[in-house]
């Protein structure tokens, strides 16, 4: 055992200095393949991690939304809709919902003003996301106006900010009293903008959803499971895009490690040549080889991956950031809950570094095959 | 030193870091498993349904509430525009559901 260890720590120092040689060529292959797993392990962590917020906001999502629909467009519930639901087995805690979205042309941004259903903020009082807060400097105990939807400028006093953990689900939320939302859109009474409900017997929920669209034809039903698929396949969406960005870099690489592994120069052609002729082994040449191919891809790897990690889950991803704002005004600060998955790290171990394992393999072992004196006047 | 030596010390040392960020990602879940239990607690009480990751339109605020046409209803023919819609998709599970109801 020991004499093997000797003999492939032999094989290393050979490899190493063999490396150390071709310095300029051998780094830039390691700092562009380090790069590549960067980029992708980031894509990666940032997207599943994402998922992850994602599937703890829609836990809590309502089990049914139900909206009406008009000429295609989303439209109020109307007084008597709600009761019609309630006859329906099945369905329970049935909650007409007050939402909506205001443009604030201060700070040209987009808000979702809401109710909460157990009619925590008082009248005159509203409750505030945190990014809004912070864009328009407010605070608790302080004052804001805002246009309302009759033109006359409205004063609220900010009895909370939603906390900073929230942010990701909670950025734009103005949370407001019932009475104040309606006056302040011109909510007709008895109106609602959705409703919410839960169903009895959770293998019902698609049945009831069945249902309610044959009862009420003009509606259309949202499931919790159909939020969460939207988002699952928002980010596989996103993670798609930034893999397709990133397909040219991926074949650029491709080619420099295909030509860097498979075009043996001349120099390593000889070196093979000798080092059969001093009494190497095909096995030896091959075993060295590969020493070579896994120095350099495992380390490409390592490195790659934990700078990945330090660039998504210590610096907040700050790559992904613009591709992520788009004309958002109002974009969240968040620190991502870190998510490493087994599976996605073996993945990407997979497919960057036993393609190149490959790659130094295939042309060597033809090489180390062929006879010495061939290879050393070819 | 032998250069298998330095070697196996800088791959060492990078095993180390790699291990070090998954320990890393553990602690910080542990952490912070307080502000997620906060947030999921808030997003049921509110009946939160989307992130708030893109505020600029109404179907990129809300993905999951938004029908498949509301990109295009500032005026018909009108083609969506905002720079989010390369990143989303519009959802068609919902069409997966083959019901007769409008969509």
């Amino acid at each position: 055992m020991k004499s093997w260890i000797e003999k492939q720590r032999h094989l290393i120092d050979f490899t190493l200095s063999s490396l150390l040689r071709r310095r300029g060529r051998n780094l830039g292959l390691l700092v562009v393949y380090s790069l590549l797993v960067f980029v992708l392990a980031s894509a990666m962590l940032y997207s599943h991690a994402l998922r992850r917020e994602a599937a703890v906001i829609l836990e809590g999502a309502p089990e049914v939304v139900l909206q009406r629909l008009v000429a295609g467009r989303h439209d109020l519930i109307p007084p008597g809709y709600i009761d019609k639901i309630g006859q329906m087995r099945g369905v329970q805690d049935i909650r007409g919902r007050l939402w909506g979205y205001y443009y604030d042309s201060v700070v040209k941004a987009n808000y979702t003003f809401m109710v909460p259903a157990d009619g925590s903020v008082a009248k005159g009082a509203l409750v505030v996301g945190p990014a809004l807060a912070r864009q328009r400097g407010l605070e608790a105990n302080t004052g804001v106006s805002f246009r309302a939807y009759s033109g006359e400028l409205r004063s609220f006093i900010i009895a909370d900010v939603l906390p900073q953990a929230s942010e990701i689900a909670s950025a734009d939320l103005i949370l407001i009293n019932e009475d104040d939302f309606r006056a302040f859109f011109n909510y007709p009474a008895g109106h609602y903008t959705d409703v919410a409900l839960t169903v009895a017997n959770a293998k019902e929920v698609r049945n009831v959803a069945n249902k309610l669209s044959k009862l009420l034809p003009d509606s259309r039903p949202i499931l919790r499971e159909e939020m969460q698929r939207t988002y699952a396949s928002l980010f596989d969406w996103r993670e798609g895009i930034m893999l397709a960005l990133l397909s040219a870099a991926i074949l650029a690489f491709a080619i420099l490690a295909w030509e860097k592994a498979s075009g043996l120069s001349a120099d390593e052609k000889r070196e093979i040549g000798i080092l059969k002729a001093i009494g190497w082994e095909t096995g030896d040449v091959i075993r060295m080889k590969l020493w070579e191919g896994g120095l350099i891809s495992l380390t490409a790897f390592l490195l790659g991956f934990v700078a990945a990690y330090v660039h998504v889950f210590k610096f907040g991803a700050p790559l992904f950031a613009p591709v992520l704002k788009g004309w958002a005004v109002l974009y969240p600060r968040f620190d991502l809950v870190p998510v490493i998955d087994g599976l996605q790290v073996a993945t990407l171990f997979f497919f960057t570094v036993f393609p190149y394992m490959a790659a130094v393999l295939v042309p060597i072992w033809r090489a180390a095959v062929t006879d010495p004196d061939a290879v050393m006047r070819s | 030193m032998r250069t298998s030596t330095s070697a196996a010390a800088i791959l060492l040392t990078l095993a180390l870091a790699f291990v070090a960020c998954l320990g890393d990602a553990r602690l910080t879940v542990e952490r912070r498993a307080g502000e997620v239990v906060a947030m999921r607690t808030l997003a049921a009480q509110l009946g939160l349904t989307d992130l708030a990751l893109f505020t600029e339109a109404r179907y990129t605020r809300h993905p999951s509430q938004a029908d498949l046409h509301s990109a295009f209803q500032d005026h018909p023919l009108a083609l969506e525009h905002f720079p989010s819609g390369s990143l989303i998709v519009p959802h068609h599970e919902i069409l997966d559901r083959e019901t007769t109801a409008p969509d």
